[in-house]
C-alpha cells in the first residue's frame, strides 16, 4: 500500500498496542455486516480508497468491539439508502472550534430535492462515540438571500435511521415547508461536543502545556450524498503537534482546513485525527445538584452543590508551590484556579462554603443587569484534581414567580449550570414547592428525566413536593428558561406561623395552669 | 408564687366588693348602677391589680434579671460565630464532632461499639470505651429533639451552640447555688458574674465543642444538689445529686475532683463535729448510687472501685458507716468508760484493717496505683521530669500570675473578701464553697486548664463579697434616708430607729463613705464587664482553624490554610491513605480530611507516638524504613516560615525529639542543640539540619523571598535565615503546599525496584 495518511495509521497503531489478532471475527463483520465492496469500485477517491484498504490491514490486527467500531468506520466507504436518496446537498460547510473544552461545530448545509415527492424533514447523522458526547444540536433554516435572510428554528429530535451503518445516530430535523422536488434550502446546525478531547500525554508534569487530541472525519458524516464540502478545524494556539492529512489538507495559523471534497457517497467517513496545545480550563462538573425552593413569603431559595474536577491531562508527579507562585506563566498553564459564577441580578445572601466550612475566597460584583460570583477553590485544580462546594443564594420571588392565566403559579427560572465556562456531566434540579401545593408540571424545551420527591424542611408537617429533573451532558447553552406549574392555596401559607403562635399560647397556658393547681399529696 | 398571684386576686375582688358598698350605700336606682360599677371597677383595676406588691416586684426583678443573664451568657459567646463563622474550633472538638456525627448517623449501639480504624493505624481505637459519651449523647439529643419538632437543623449548628446553651444553664445553677450558701440576691450576682467569666469562656465559645462545656454544668450542678441534699437531708435531692455525678462522670474525667472533694468535705464535717444525719443520708446516698451509675459508662467502669484515686471516697463512706455505728453504741451504752474503751477497740481495728486492705489491694494490683495525671496535680514537676507527653501540651503548664488577672479579673481580689464573709458565717454550705474554692485555686495554679474547675467557684464566693457589701451599703443609705423621712412624719416610731438615728449622727461621713463605696463597686463591676467582653472577643473566639492577621493597611487577612490542606487530602488522595503527622493534628485530619492517621490527641499509646517523633527526628532514609513500616502514604508537617506563625512543626520539634527520646535511645536531645541552644541557622547541629522535619519544613524554602531586604530562605517564625538552603528529598516527594504555606504535605514514594 502506497504511504499515504500516513498520521492515521501512525495513530491507529498507536490505539492498539499490541493487540493479538483475531482475524476471523473481522472478517465477519466485514462481510457481514457491511458493503465493502463498492469501495473498489468507485473511481476517484484514493485517499479514501487507500484508507479502507489501510483500515483492513489494521483491523485484521484487531479484537476488541470498541476498536472494531472505529476500524468498521473506516472501512466503511459508501452505504447506500433509499430513503435518503431523494435529498442530496450541494454544499456542505463545517467549521469545528476547539478553543475551548467544548467543540462547538458549526454546519451549513445546502439541501436539495432531487426525488419526487416534497420532502418534510432532513436527517442528520453522527458517529455513535460522537453521539454519546453530544451535549445540544441546533438547527435553523435560512431563507431569503444575502441580506433579506431570515432565520426559523427547527425542531430537531433523535430518530432511528433504520440502515444507518454500524449504529449511528441520526436527528431529524422537520421543516417548516416541505421541499418540493427540485428546490433548494440552506439549513444551519449548531452541534456541541463534551469531552471529545483526550489528553495526550494522559500525565504531565506541572511545567508542561497541555495536549490534546481531536477525533473526527474529513468528510461530514451524512445520510446523503455530498457535491461539496469543506471542514475547518480551528486550536485555540498555533501549537499544532500533528495533524492527519486527507488531502486536500491545508493549515494556516490556527486554522485547518480538510476540502474542498468533491461528490463523496452517503456515510462516506475518513477518520483525521489533530493533535494540538490546549490550556483551557477543563473544568468539569462531574456533578451537580441544584435546589430551588420557593417560599411564598416572598422568597427563592437557591442551594447548588457542586463536585467539581479537572478533566484535563492529570497532573504527574509534584506539586511545586514555589513554582506555582513563582513562575505563574510556566507553571500549571492548564490548570486554573477561580471560576466565574453568573447569578441573578437583585441576588442577596450568597455563601460558598463546602462540608467543611467557608470558603474566604470569593467576591460578589452586583448590578441592576446581572450578578457576578468570582470564586475560587479551596486549592488550584490541575488535572485530575476535584474539589466539592456548595454555593446558596436567595432571590427576590416576584422576579421568577408568576401566576398563569388558569390560576395556577408557576416558576420561571433559568436550567443550567450558572458557572461559565464549565460542562457538566449530570445535572439535577429540584424545585421544592411550598408544603400543600399540588399538580407540579414542568415545561422544558429540551429532554430531561423527571421524578417526585418529597422534601421536610423547617416545620413541615407533610412535606413539600419537590419536582426532580435529570440530565446529563449539559452546556452552558441550557441556561434557558423553563417553567413549573402548580396550583397552592394561600391558606396553607398561614399554617406554619399558626403552628407557632398556638404553641407558644399553649406554653403559657399550660404555665398558669401549673401555678394555680395543686398538685402536691400533702394536705393543704 | 401561687399565693402573690392568689393574692393580687383577692385585692381585686375586695376593691370591687369596695365600691359596690359604696354606691349601694348612696342608693341611686338600680339601673343606673351598672355603668357607675364599671367605671369605677375600671379604675380600681388599673391602678391596684396592675400594681405589683414589693414582692411580686422582687420576684418580678429577679427572672428578668435571671432572664437577661440567660442570655446575656448566650450571646456573648457568640463573637466566635460573628468573628469567623459557624465552625468547630480547635483540635479536641474535632473529634467529638467526628464522634457525634457517627452517634446521629449509626445510632447509639453503633457507637458504643465502635472500632476506629481511622487512627492509631495499625492499632486502631476502641472508641465507644475510650471516651466520655455525655457530650455526644447529649448534642445528640438535642438534635433528634429538634429535628422531631421539625426543626432542620445541621448536626454542625448543634454542636456549635451546644457549649453557649450549657453555659447559659450554669448561670441558672449558679443563681440556685448562691441562693443556697448565701441567699437569692448573692445567687444573682453570681449568676452575672458566672455568665462572663473568662475563665469559663475560654472553654464554652460557640465552637469549642469539648467535654468541658458541658462539664461544668454537670459539676456545679452535682455539687449545688449535693449542697441542698445535706442541708436538707432529703432523700430526693442526694438522688438527683447522685444522677448530677452520673451526668458528669459520663462528660468529663474530671469527675475525679468530685469524687475527691466531696469525701475530703464530709471528713472535715466529721472532724470539726458537724456530723448529722443529713450528712449521713446526703453522701452514703449519693456515692453508692453514684458509684453504681458511674459504672456504667465503660471507660470508667470498675475503675472507680479500684483504682487509687477512688479510694478516698470508699474511705469516707466505711467511715460514715463507723460513726453512725459507733454513735449508735453510744446511744446504747450509758456507761462512759465503758463506750471509751469501746471506741479505741472499734477506731484500732477500723484503721488496722483499712490499712491492711489498703496494703493487699495495692500489693496485688487490686488497686491501680494513681495515674501520671493525677499525680502530676499533687507534685507539679512530677510530669515535667518522668512524663514528657504531658509536659508538652501547653495547657497542662503551670499558671502564670498573669493568666490568672487575664481570667478572672477583679474576682482575684473579690475572691479572699468572699473567703472572709464565709468564714463570719459558718454553715455546712459555706464550708463547702469554701473548699471548693480553695481546693480548685490550687489545682488552678498547677495546670492552666483548671483555671475552668475553679472559675464557678471563684465566682460564687466572689458573688457573696459583692452581695454582702452592695447590701450592707445599701442597708446603710436606706436607713438614714428612712430614718430623716420618718422622723418628720412619726415621731415615736421606735427605739430601734432612733437608736440608729443617733449611730448616723456619731459618724457624720457613714452616707457618703457608702455612697462612694457602691460607686466604686459598681466601677469595678462595669470594668470587669468591659474587661470580659474584650477577652471574650478578642482573645478566646479564636478558632485557631481559621488565623486572622492584620495587612499592611489594616485589613483583616485569613490565613485558611489548615482547611486547604485538609480538604485537599480528602479529596485528591486514596481513600486508605495513610497520613503521618504529629499527634496535635490527628483528629482534625481524621475529621476534616477523612483519613487514616498514625498517631491523634488522644495519647493513649505513647510508644506509637515515640515512633512518630523518632521518625520525625531521624535521618531521611532512617525515617523512611520507620514510615515504610508504619505503611505511611503521606506526610503533613506544619510550617510557619513563611507567616510567622509561631506554633508550628519546628517549634513543637524538641518535644518530638524528647517523647521519641524517651522511648528509643537512639535519638538524643543533645544532638539537636548547639551548647544547649536551640537553633535552625547556618549553626544549627548537623543532625538538626538534617533531620526529616527540618528536611520537610524547609524544602525549596532557600529560594522564596519571605520578606523585604532580607535574604531568600529568611524564616519569618523564629527570625533568621536557614541554614540548610539545599535541600533534596530522596524518599519523599512535594505532594501539595497551601498557599501560606501552612501545611505541607509530602507523598512517601514506592521502594525502587531492585533491577
Amino acid at each position: 500500500f502506497p504511504p499515504v495518511s500516513f498520521l492515521s495509521l501512525h495513530h491507529l497503531c498507536l490505539l492498539l498496542p499490541s493487540l493479538p489478532t483475531d482475524a476471523t471475527a473481522v472478517r465477519v463483520l466485514l462481510s457481514g455486516d457491511f458493503k465493502v465492496s463498492q469501495a473498489e469500485t468507485r473511481p476517484g477517491n484514493d485517499a479514501s480508497d487507500q484508507l479502507g484498504a489501510a483500515a483492513m490491514e489494521a483491523s485484521l490486527r484487531a479484537h476488541r468491539p470498541a476498536a472494531l467500531l472505529i476500524f468498521a468506520f473506516l472501512s466503511l466507504l459508501s452505504v447506500s439508502s433509499s430513503a435518503a436518496q431523494e435529498i442530496q446537498i450541494l454544499n456542505a460547510e463545517r467549521r469545528i472550534d476547539l478553543s475551548s473544552q467544548v467543540a462547538i461545530v458549526f454546519l451549513t448545509l445546502k439541501v436539495e430535492n432531487t426525488g419526487k415527492a416534497a420532502a418534510s424533514d432532513v436527517l442528520l447523522a453522527f458517529p455513535p462515540t460522537e453521539a454519546e458526547h453530544l451535549a445540544e444540536v441546533k438547527a435553523q433554516a435560512a431563507s431569503g438571500k444575502k441580506r433579506k435572510k431570515t432565520y426559523a428554528h427547527l425542531i430537531v429530535e433523535p430518530t432511528d435511521v433504520p440502515d444507518a451503518p454500524n449504529g449511528a445516530k441520526g436527528f431529524r430535523l422537520a421543516l417548516h415547508n416541505p421541499l418540493s422536488p427540485g428546490e433548494t434550502t440552506t439549513i444551519e446546525v449548531l452541534y456541541m461536543l463534551t469531552h471529545s478531547m483526550e489528553p495526550f500525554p494522559a500525565e504531565i508534569s506541572q511545567s508542561d502545556p497541555q495536549l490534546v487530541y481531536y477525533r473526527d472525519s474529513a468528510y461530514i458524516l451524512s445520510p446523503y450524498r455530498i457535491k461539496q464540502q469543506t471542514t475547518f478545524i480551528k486550536t485555540p494556539s498555533t501549537n499544532v503537534q500533528s495533524f492527519s492529512r486527507v488531502e486536500p489538507t491545508n493549515r494556516a495559523g490556527m486554522e485547518l482546513k480538510y476540502g474542498p471534497y468533491e461528490d463523496l457517497p452517503a456515510y462516506s467517513y475518513s477518520p483525521v485525527l489533530v493533535h494540538f496545545e490546549n490550556n483551557n480550563p477543563f473544568a468539569v462538573v462531574e456533578e451537580l445538584v441544584r435546589e430551588v425552593e420557593i417560599s411564598h413569603w416572598g422568597n427563592l431559595q437557591i442551594t447548588e452543590h457542586y463536585t467539581l474536577a479537572h478533566g484535563g491531562a492529570k497532573l504527574k508527579g509534584v506539586f511545586s508551590r514555589v513554582d506555582y507562585q513563582s513562575r505563574p506563566s510556566a507553571s500549571g498553564v492548564s490548570s486554573f484556579k477561580n471560576l466565574l459564577a453568573r447569578l441573578p441580578p437583585r441576588v442577596h445572601s450568597v455563601y460558598y462554603r463546602d462540608e467543611i466550612g467557608n470558603i474566604s475566597s470569593s467576591r460578589l460584583r452586583t448590578d441592576s443587569r446581572k450578578s457576578e460570583l468570582e470564586i475560587e477553590p479551596r486549592y488550584p485544580l490541575f488535572g485530575g484534581w476535584k474539589s466539592t462546594f456548595i454555593i446558596g443564594y436567595g432571590l427576590p420571588l416576584e422576579d421568577f414567580l408568576f401566576e398563569s392565566t388558569d390560576g395556577k403559579r408557576y416558576l420561571n427560572f433559568t436550567f443550567g449550570c450558572p458557572l461559565s465556562g464549565t460542562v457538566v456531566d449530570k445535572l439535577t434540579l429540584k424545585v421544592v414547592l411550598p408544603e400543600g401545593s399540588k399538580d407540579p408540571s414542568a415545561v422544558i424545551p429540551f429532554p430531561v428525566e423527571e421524578h417526585m420527591e418529597t422534601k421536610y424542611s423547617y416545620l413541615d408537617v407533610v412535606g413539600r413536593p419537590v419536582l426532580v429533573l435529570e440530565k446529563k451532558n449539559v452546556v452552558p447553552e441550557h441556561n434557558i428558561p423553563f417553567q413549573v406549574y402548580y396550583t397552592f392555596n394561600p391558606i396553607f401559607m398561614l399554617a406554619e406561623p399558626l403552628m407557632l403562635v398556638s404553641t407558644v399560647f399553649f406554653l403559657f397556658a399550660s404555665c398558669v395552669a401549673y401555678l394555680h393547681i395543686d398538685i402536691s399529696i400533702r394536705k393543704g | 408564687m401561687p399565693p402573690q398571684t392568689m393574692s393580687a386576686k383577692t385585692d381585686a375582688t375586695i376593691g370591687v366588693n369596695g365600691t359596690a358598698k359604696s354606691t349601694s350605700n348612696q342608693a341611686p336606682p338600680p339601673m343606673a348602677l351598672p355603668a357607675n360599677l364599671k367605671s369605677d371597677l375600671l379604675n380600681k383595676l388599673s391602678l391596684k391589680s396592675f400594681k405589683l406588691k414589693t414582692k411580686q416586684q422582687e420576684l418580678l426583678l429577679r427572672v428578668s434579671i435571671l432572664f437577661l443573664v440567660y442570655v446575656l451568657a448566650f450571646i456573648t459567646r457568640l463573637f466566635s460565630v460573628l468573628r469567623y463563622e459557624s465552625m468547630i474550633h480547635e483540635f479536641d472538638p474535632y473529634f467529638n464532632y467526628r464522634t457525634t456525627l457517627f452517634l446521629t448517623e449509626k445510632g447509639f449501639y453503633e457507637f458504643w461499639n465502635w472500632f476506629d480504624y481511622e487512627s492509631w493505624y495499625p492499632l486502631g481505637r476502641i472508641v465507644g470505651g475510650t471516651l466520655y459519651p455525655g457530650l455526644m449523647v447529649t448534642a445528640a439529643l438535642i438534635y433528634w429533639g429538634l429535628r422531631f419538632l421539625r426543626f432542620a437543623v445541621h448536626i454542625r449548628e448543634v454542636c456549635v451552640l451546644t457549649a453557649p446553651f450549657f453555659a447559659s444553664n450554669t448561670t441558672l445553677v449558679a443563681y440556685f447555688f448562691g441562693k443556697e450558701i448565701w441567699d437569692s440576691s448573692a445567687g444573682l450576682v453570681a449568676a452575672a458574674l458566672i455568665a462572663i467569666c473568662p475563665g469559663y469562656i475560654s472553654r464554652s465559645v460557640a465552637g469549642s465543642y469539648d467535654n468541658e462545656g458541658v462539664a461544668i454544668f454537670a459539676l456545679l450542678l452535682t455539687f449545688y444538689l449535693f449542697v441542698k441534699a445535706v442541708n436538707t437531708g432529703s432523700l430526693t435531692w442526694s438522688l438527683a445529686s447522685a444522677f448530677g455525678y452520673f451526668y458528669m462522670v459520663s462528660a468529663w474525667g474530671g469527675y475525679v475532683f468530685i469524687i475527691n472533694l466531696i469525701p475530703l468535705y464530709v471528713l472535715v464535717l466529721l472532724i470539726t463535729g458537724r456530723y448529722s444525719v443529713r450528712l449521713y443520708i446526703a453522701y452514703n446516698c449519693m456515692y453508692v448510687l453514684g458509684m453504681l451509675l458511674a459504672m456504667q459508662i465503660r471507660f470508667v467502669g470498675f475503675q472507680h472501685v479500684q483504682s487509687g484515686e477512688h479510694m478516698a471516697a470508699m474511705g469516707v463512706f466505711f467511715l460514715m458507716q463507723v460513726f453512725y455505728f459507733l454513735d449508735w453504741v453510744k446511744y446504747l451504752l450509758s456507761d462512759k468508760r465503758l463506750f471509751e474503751t469501746f471506741l479505741r477497740i472499734t477506731v484500732t481495728t477500723t484503721v488496722g484493717l483499712a490499712a491492711v486492705a489498703l496494703g493487699v489491694g495495692t500489693a496485688s494490683g487490686y488497686i491501680s496505683p494513681w495515674t501520671g495525671r493525677f499525680y502530676s496535680l499533687l507534685d507539679p514537676t512530677y510530669a515535667k521530669d518522668h512524663i514528657p507527653i504531658i509536659a508538652s501540651v501547653s495547657e497542662h503548664q503551670p499558671t502564670a500570675w498573669s493568666s490568672f488577672m487575664f481570667d478572672f479579673h477583679i474576682l482575684l481580689f473579690l475572691f479572699p473578701a468572699g473567703l472572709y464573709f464565709c468564714f463570719k458565717r459558718l454553715t455546712d454550705a459555706t464550708i463547702f464553697i469554701v473548699m471548693y474554692g480553695l481546693t480548685s485555686m490550687y489545682f488552678a495554679g498547677v495546670m492552666v486548664r483548671l483555671i475552668l474547675v475553679a472559675t464557678p467557684a471563684v465566682c460564687l464566693i466572689s458573688a457573696i463579697a459583692v452581695s454582702a457589701t452592695v447590701k450592707n451599703l445599701a442597708q446603710l443609705l436606706r436607713t438614714k434616708s428612712k430614718v430623716t423621712q420618718g422622723g418628720s412624719s412619726k415621731a415615736a416610731s421606735g427605739s430601734k430607729a432612733s437608736s440608729k438615728a443617733l449611730l448616723d449622727q456619731s459618724q457624720p461621713f457613714q452616707r457618703n463613705g457608702a455612697i462612694a463605696l457602691l460607686l466604686g463597686v459598681f466601677y469595678l463591676l462595669s470594668k470587669y464587664a468591659t474587661h470580659c467582653t474584650w477577652v471574650t472577643s478578642e482573645a478566646y473566639s479564636s478558632p485557631s482553624i481559621v488565623l486572622a492577621a492584620r495587612g499592611a493597611h489594616g485589613n483583616k487577612v485569613i490565613f485558611d490554610d489548615y482547611r486547604e490542606a485538609y480538604f485537599w487530602l480528602q479529596q485528591n488522595t486514596p481513600t486508605d491513605a495513610k497520613v503521618m503527622s504529629w499527634w496535635d493534628y490527628g483528629y482534625q485530619i481524621t475529621a476534616m480530611a477523612n483519613r487514616t492517621v498514625i498517631v491523634d490527641n488522644n495519647t493513649w499509646n505513647n510508644t506509637h507516638i515515640a515512633t512518630v517523633g523518632r521518625a520525625m527526628s531521624s535521618y531521611e532514609d532512617e525515617a523512611y524504613e520507620i514510615m515504610r513500616e508504619l505503611d505511611v502514604g503521606y506526610v503533613l508537617v506544619v510550617f510557619g516560615g513563611v507567616t510567622g506563625y509561631s506554633s508550628d512543626d519546628i517549634n513543637k520539634f524538641l518535644w518530638m525529639v524528647r517523647i521519641g527520646g524517651g522511648v528509643f535511645p537512639v535519638i538524643k536531645e543533645p544532638d539537636y542543640l548547639v551548647n544547649g541552644e536551640y537553633r535552625v541557622d547556618k549553626g544549627a547541629a548537623p543532625k538538626m539540619l538534617n533531620c526529616l522535619m527540618y528536611k520537610l519544613c524547609y524544602y525549596r524554602f532557600g529560594e522564596l523571598m519571605t520578606e523585604y531586604g532580607k535574604p531568600p530562605g529568611f524564616d519569618r517564625a523564629r527570625g533568621v535565615e536557614i541554614g540548610n538552603k539545599d535541600i533534596k528529598l530522596e524518599h519523599l516527594e512535594e505532594a501539595f503546599t497551601t498557599s501560606n504555606w501552612i501545611v505541607r504535605i509530602y507523598k512517601v514514594k514506592p521502594p525502587n525496584n531492585r533491577w
